[in-house]
Formats: structure tokens, C-alpha cells, sequence
């Protein structure tokens, strides 16, 4: 047991920790992983992927009707056109929003998300109620997100897989004629690209 | 069951965890698809938290175990190196970084003891 007058030995690992540091050790010794992969990985996580994509790829869709229509017709090569491109087969689906149609997207199995555009999904997208219950009542779903939608507006929901994966391309908001990509972009919100948000209206 | 978003990750280990699995599956050792029905398997099973607090959690034994199916790294290696980090962790001075070679148990001899 410990000593409590020793004069080193503070460090300690939890279990965690040390599990994924010999997960790390094994897999890097027998060279099944690069540990420069790995920090590559995390690097992008953290800087590079994220809803900030999305948002620009439905600021473009709204500005540029022909790159909607790209978008509509393989949305995998049109968000590739603004420099996100994602891992080996995974594929994109752009769902729009319309005035009759709102689109809701959730993993049912676990948690596959678009993470090239939409970076890695938030913990409540990858929690039992959620995955249940946007099949089963996406009204409710969305009425506890803020959302209220007409009783006339059919409700689809997509149900992600490992091959494909859904971005939801909001309505583009009124009052919005005069702005430019950019500031289209600043309403785009990640919610809203899952569809269970509304792009914001400017102030 | 719309709190205030938490961090991608609660914990550096997290980071690492998803890391190897999509480092490995990068390099062809399993497919995304194979991956993601193990994972949903736990993640619908009975042990699963509702708040989904306990992802990574499942994320990493997801791991343990597929590396054991495909022969890539068995779990008792596993356990018995993260012993040796264990131990090389409390062996290992304050301000000093941890290395596996500081376990005691080592003696000097290279990691290579601890698996296989």
C-alpha cells in the first residue's frame, strides 16, 4: 500500500487512461498505427472539421442556385468543390427544407454524423432518448428543441448509417436578400443542420 | 434532452480512443460499417447510460473487443500493459513525464514483456 512520507510516486493513471495508453503501445509496436496519424486525427477534430463547414456549404447553397443543384444531385463531390472531403466511403446526403418538408436526421444504431461538415456530433445526439425518439415522435422531439412547425409540414427522418450520412440544408430565412455568404453563414446553426433548429433570422 | 452543448471530449483518453479507431480503420483493419453495428450494439444494450455520459466508455471496449476478434491485440496484453503504465505512473516523479520503462516491474527490459 502507499506510503504516505515517500519521496516520489505522485503520478498516478486511471484505469482509462492507462487502458488507452497500452491500446496505444501494443497497436504502435506491432505497427498496426502511426502515432503521428494519431495526433493527426485529433488535430482535425479540434481545428479543422466542424458545423463552421456546414455552415458554408449551405450559405453557397443558398447564394448559388447551381451549386444547389450540385448539392441536391451528390452532395459528396459539391461539399468537396469547398475543400471538405470525407473519409473513404463515407457519403454525404444534402436534404432540403422546404416550406411542406422539414428534415430531421438522427443515427437510430449509434451516432453516425457527417463529421467533415458538422465536425463530431453533440452528447445529446448520441443519447438513447434522442436516438428513439426522433423515429418514433419528431414533433416532440422538435418542440423540446424550440421548434413548433405548422401541423400542415410533413416531418421526414433520416436515419444515418456508417455509409451515409444526412445534412439538413435549412430554409433560407426572409429578410436575408441583401447579405452575402459570409454573413448567410452566421445563421447557419448546427442544430439547424441536424433539423432540429431553424436558421436564425438577422437581427 | 436539450442541455448546453459539453465538450467533444470529457477526457484526453477520449480523444486517443476515437483516434485508434478511425486510425485503424483508415488503414483497412475493419470497416466503418462493421465498427459502427458493434458499437450500436453496446450503445442499445442494457448497460448504456440514457444521458449518453458513458459513450466513450463503450467507444473503448467497442475497441478492445474488435482487436480481439481480429486477432490484432488480445485483451489480456491489454490489461497487463495498462498495469505496467499503472505502475510506471506511480513509479515516476512528479514533473517528470511518464514512460513505460519507469515500471518497476520492467527492470529494464523493453515493453516487449508485456504482450505476446
Amino acid at each position: 500500500m502507499h506510503d504516505h512520507d515517500h519521496d516520489h510516486g505522485d503520478n498516478s493513471l486511471d484505469p482509462m487512461t492507462a487502458r488507452v495508453k497500452a491500446l496505444e503501445t501494443i497497436l504502435t509496436e506491432k505497427g498496426l498505427v502511426d502515432p503521428a496519424a494519431l495526433d493527426a486525427i485529433i488535430e482535425s477534430v479540434q481545428t479543422k472539421i466542424g458545423p463552421r463547414n456546414g455552415a458554408k456549404v449551405v450559405a453557397r447553397a443558398w447564394s448559388d442556385p447551381d451549386f444547389a443543384a450540385r448539392l441536391a444531385e451528390d452532395a459528396t463531390s459539391a461539399v468537396a468543390e469547398l475543400g471538405y472531403s470525407g473519409r473513404q466511403g463515407e457519403h454525404l446526403q444534402a436534404v432540403f427544407n422546404t416550406q411542406d418538408t422539414h428534415n430531421l436526421v438522427v443515427c437510430t444504431l449509434c451516432s453516425c454524423y457527417p463529421w467533415t461538415v458538422l465536425g463530431l456530433p453533440p452528447v445529446w445526439y448520441k443519447s438513447p432518448p434522442y436516438r428513439a425518439r426522433a423515429v418514433r415522435d419528431p414533433r416532440g422531439v422538435l418542440a423540446e428543441f424550440g421548434v413548433t412547425l405548422p401541423e400542415s409540414t410533413q416531418i421526414r427522418v433520416w436515419d444515418s448509417t456508417a455509409e451515409l450520412r444526412y445534412l439538413v440544408v435549412p430554409e433560407r430565412p426572409e429578410g436575408t436578400e441583401g447579405l452575402d455568404e459570409a454573413a448567410l453563414a452566421e445563421l447557419v446553426t448546427r442544430d439547424a443542420m441536424i433539423g432540429c433548429g431553424l436558421a436564425k433570422v438577422p437581427a | 434532452m436539450n442541455p448546453p452543448d459539453t465538450p467533444t471530449f470529457d477526457a484526453p483518453w477520449q480523444a486517443q480512443a476515437f483516434a485508434l479507431a478511425v486510425a485503424l480503420s483508415d488503414a483497412g483493419h475493419f470497416t466503418w460499417t462493421e465498427w459502427s453495428e458493434a458499437l450500436g450494439a453496446r450503445l442499445n444494450g442494457p448497460n448504456a447510460a440514457r444521458d449518453g455520459s458513458d459513450y466513450y466508455d463503450h467507444w473503448l471496449e467497442n475497441l478492445v473487443a474488435l482487436l480481439n476478434a481480429k486477432g490484432l491485440a488480445l485483451p489480456e496484453a491489454i490489461d497487463t500493459t495498462a498495469q505496467a503504465w499503472q505502475r510506471a505512473a506511480t513509479a515516476t516523479p512528479h514533473g517528470k513525464p511518464i514512460a513505460l520503462s519507469n515500471d518497476p516491474k520492467a527492470q529494464g527490459a523493453g515493453s516487449d514483456n508485456y504482450h505476446n
